[in-house]
């Protein structure tokens, strides 16, 4: 019996990584739906890309309020994780601060991940006073409804509640150590320096150390859990995007962003019919090559590439995009981090279908155009890019408005009309306009 | 006018056995839409002024695609690019200007994945190279002290980050240059882009121009910069909607440096 905590602790920590790598095993999968498309050229450029987007958070602090409290937060966790090693090590070993050997090192880690607790507990609850006490515009999209915002809430619950687990655990050990109880007190005194927690100890000076123990070992216990919990739920929520980012931002184009590429296989076809020697009985051996896509454009969430569901999966529902666009602003439906969103409730749909249907997707009778993202959505971007450039994480919802639009005109010609009268005027006459071509060059004479 | 500016086209060169220095790509704006046509003859004004030696297209030139491209129409597109091409590779062109920041987009970051590749500038950018050149010189003249703001084009400045260029022939003009709120990589959109000039608005409680109107008038200007002919056109219109013409002009670049020099 004496090891029981010991296994209890190890099974619960199998069945916590061994959940997490399933889904993220789920994860890659559905990433993989997408087309294919290389995104490995020029690795120096996309280290230095994720260094500073995503380690240096370099665009989160555009919005000093909201990006000054993130970069408190995510110091926060990426620090205090440092410190789940040890509860690790500990709960494995039933060994009591394994660390403490570092002496004056530790003491300092130690109080260094209390002032960083305090810090991420004040951040957490001004991010949750900012979503549901202000008014703030782009918290309050129609989008959010729901999931979205239970979701956003769920996760500065779950934070409030493990840095105060996190308090008490480490305040109920200082008090045993404090009492010299056994498997507490260490010969040297007292390890560890605990400039936050030494405030809650006085909460336990009239416990019996037995009742001190239960309150320790009980936060101790929640806290790991909480953990584990939380790896867990990450791919259910927004806050996926603490792993993502880092991949997001590595893989994110390098071009100009008004550099929208050049479909290959279109290219093909366009060369073919433009060059006088080609032979049009030629065809069948056109299609022996695999390049030649089924469609043009973008229907449904897996004729997108794999860095855009990536992107999907990455969004930190934050808004920042939806509040610079310029449709949004001026009341039109498109919202781009809704695109985003969409994206990502499509591809986990297909997911779902996929693994409930032995492998194998079963058609379901819907797809991402018109049942996930309208048309109407689509034609109001202005293709301006503002979106691109305030996302802090590398997304770039235009690209996926971009190719649903090719699918729209290229597979169904189903273009606004306006739009179709000018494209045959360019097709006609060479410019948007129904002028005539000769007339080109007449601005020449009237100078 | 002492003179009447010549504008050759490449094909005069081309028999004479010459090319010319820059081809000024002038666009379908340029080409055929009165407001453009203003700007499209300042420059040329410009050119002739500072002594390049340059030729225009004329009726070879077509669209560049950008509109049906950003339409979704990548047929249309490419088959507009390989055309151009064709004939820009033709002539053995080397470097284009153009005073459109879409035609600009789509021959530099378009065009050399479909073979053609030239060294391509926005207008204010050459303008700038003459000036620093001393082939060209601008003093404030009328604009010397006037508030002006500059109207950033989305695919000049976020999409390409070209936007020093226009602020420092600006400053060449001696204007106050008073920046909008949303300027440089995060302007505002003017609603003309990604081919909706070309398309009714979806529906919305406001027009994109209107909106970026408003913010330009925030500033309290004299005279709206723009640098694009497709930005000029929803500023005039968005200042005609304020009822504000006969105080506020919108005007390209170009052309405040064509009237600084009295051209
Ligand atoms: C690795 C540890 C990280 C943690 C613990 C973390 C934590 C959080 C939390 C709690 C929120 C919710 C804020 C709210 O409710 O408003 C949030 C939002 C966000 N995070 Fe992180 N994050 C981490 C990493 C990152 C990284 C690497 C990036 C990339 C730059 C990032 C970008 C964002 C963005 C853009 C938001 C939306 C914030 C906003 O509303 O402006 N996060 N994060
Ligand atoms: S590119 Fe389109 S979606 Fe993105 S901000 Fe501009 S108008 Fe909005
Ligand atoms: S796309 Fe980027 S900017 Fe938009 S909501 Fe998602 S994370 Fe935020």
């Amino acid at each position: 019996m004496e090891y029981l905590p010991n296994i209890l602790f190890i099974l619960a920590l199998a069945a916590g990584v061994g959940f997490f790598v399933i889904n993220c095993r789920k994860l890659i999968r559905n990433i993989k739906l997408g087309r294919d498309e290389n995104h490995s050229d020029n690795k120096p450029q996309r280290f230095k890309n994720m260094a500073k987007i995503a380690l240096g958070q370099y665009k989160m602090v555009r919005r000093p309020v909201s990006g000054i409290i993130h970069v408190l937060v995510y110091l926060g966790f990426i620090i205090i994780n440092i410190e789940v090693l040890e509860i690790i090590i500990d709960g494995i070993f039933g060994t009591h601060r394994i660390f403490s050997f570092l002496g004056g090192f530790y003491d300092f880690l130690i109080a260094v991940f209390e002032i960083f607790a305090l810090l991420v507990l004040v951040g957490v609850i001004i991010f949750w006073i900012r979503r549901n006490v202000l008014h703030i515009k782009r918290f309050l999209n129609k989008e959010l409804k729901g999931w979205p915002k239970l979701d956003a809430n769920l996760i500065l619950y779950f934070e409030v509640v493990l840095m105060l687990l996190f308090l008490t655990m480490n305040a109920a050990d200082l008090s045993l150590q404090l009492r010299g109880a056994d498997h507490y007190a260490q010969a040297s005194g007292v390890v560890g320096s605990f400039p936050v927690s030494q405030f809650i100890v006085p909460l336990f000076e009239n416990m019996d150390t037995a009742s001190v123990i239960l309150i320790e070992r009980a936060a101790w216990w929640i806290h790991i859990l909480g953990i584990l919990v939380f790896l867990n739920y990450l791919y259910y929520s927004k806050h996926l995007h603490i792993l993502l980012a880092f991949p997001n931002t590595y893989f994110a184009r390098l071009k100009p962003q008004g550099e929208f590429d050049n479909l290959e296989a279109v290219t093909n076809e366009v060369k073919l019919m433009m060059d006088p020697d080609a032979d049009p009985y030629a065809m069948p051996a056109e299609e022996e090559s695999d390049e030649v896509p089924a469609k043009f454009g973008a229907s449904e969430a897996t004729d997108l590439s794999w860095a855009q569901l990536l992107n999907a999966y990455t969004c930190t529902e934050c808004g920042r995009c939806t509040s610079e666009c310029p449709a949004h602003q001026t009341g039109k439906k498109l919202s781009p981090r809704r695109i985003m969103m969409a994206t990502r409730d499509r591809i986990e749909d297909i997911g779902k279908n996929i693994d409930a249907n032995k492998g194998e997707f079963k058609e379901d009778g819907k797809q991402l155009l018109d049942d996930y993202i309208t048309r109407e959505e689509l034609w109001a971007c202005t293709t301006c890019n503002a979106c691109v450039e305030a996302c802090p994480v590398g997304i770039n919802p235009l690209s996926i408005i971009m190719d649903m639009r090719q699918y729209l005109v290229m597979e169904q010609s189903a273009a606004p009309s306006d739009l179709n009268n000018a494209m045959t005027n360019i097709e006609n006459n060479a410019a948007p306009w129904p002028f005539n071509q000769m007339d080109r060059a007449n601005w020449i004479n009237e100078i | 006018m002492a003179e009447a500016i010549k504008v050759p086209t490449m094909a005069e060169f081309m028999a004479q056995g010459k090319s010319p220095e820059v081809l000024f790509w002038v666009g379908c704006a340029g080409s055929f839409d009165d407001r453009a046509k203003k700007i499209t003859k300042a420059f040329v004004k410009l050119l002739a002024k500072a002594g390049v030696e340059f030729a225009v297209l004329g009726t070879e030139e077509s669209c560049t695609g950008d509109p049906a491209k950003r339409a979704g129409n990548e047929f249309l597109f490419q088959m507009q690019a390989v055309t151009n091409i064709e004939v820009l590779n033709g002539y053995e062109v080397k470097k284009i200007v153009t005073a459109c920041p879409h035609c600009f987009n789509t021959i530099a970051n378009e065009y050399p994945g479909l073979g053609g590749t030239y060294e391509v500038l926005h207008h204010t950018q050459f303008l700038k190279s003459l000036i620093s050149e001393g082939r060209l010189t601008v003093e404030g003249g009328k604009y010397k002290g006037k508030r002006i703001t500059f109207h950033d084009p989305c695919y000049l400045a976020r999409a390409n980050r070209i936007y020093e260029a226009p602020r420092d022939l600006l400053a060449k003009l001696e204007v106050e240059l008073v920046e909008m709120k949303r300027c440089k990589t995060n302007g505002f959109c003017c609603g003309a882009g990604g081919a909706q000039m070309f398309k009714e608005p979806e529906p919305g409680n406001k027009d994109v121009n209107i909106e970026r109107t408003e913010q330009a008038l925030e500033t309290k200007p004299d005279i709206i910069a723009a640098g694009c002919p497709f930005c000029n056109t929803m500023m005039t219109d968005g200042i005609k909607n304020k009822e504000k013409e006969s105080e506020i002009e919108v005007l390209d670049i170009a052309e405040m440096i064509a009237a600084a020099e009295d051209l």
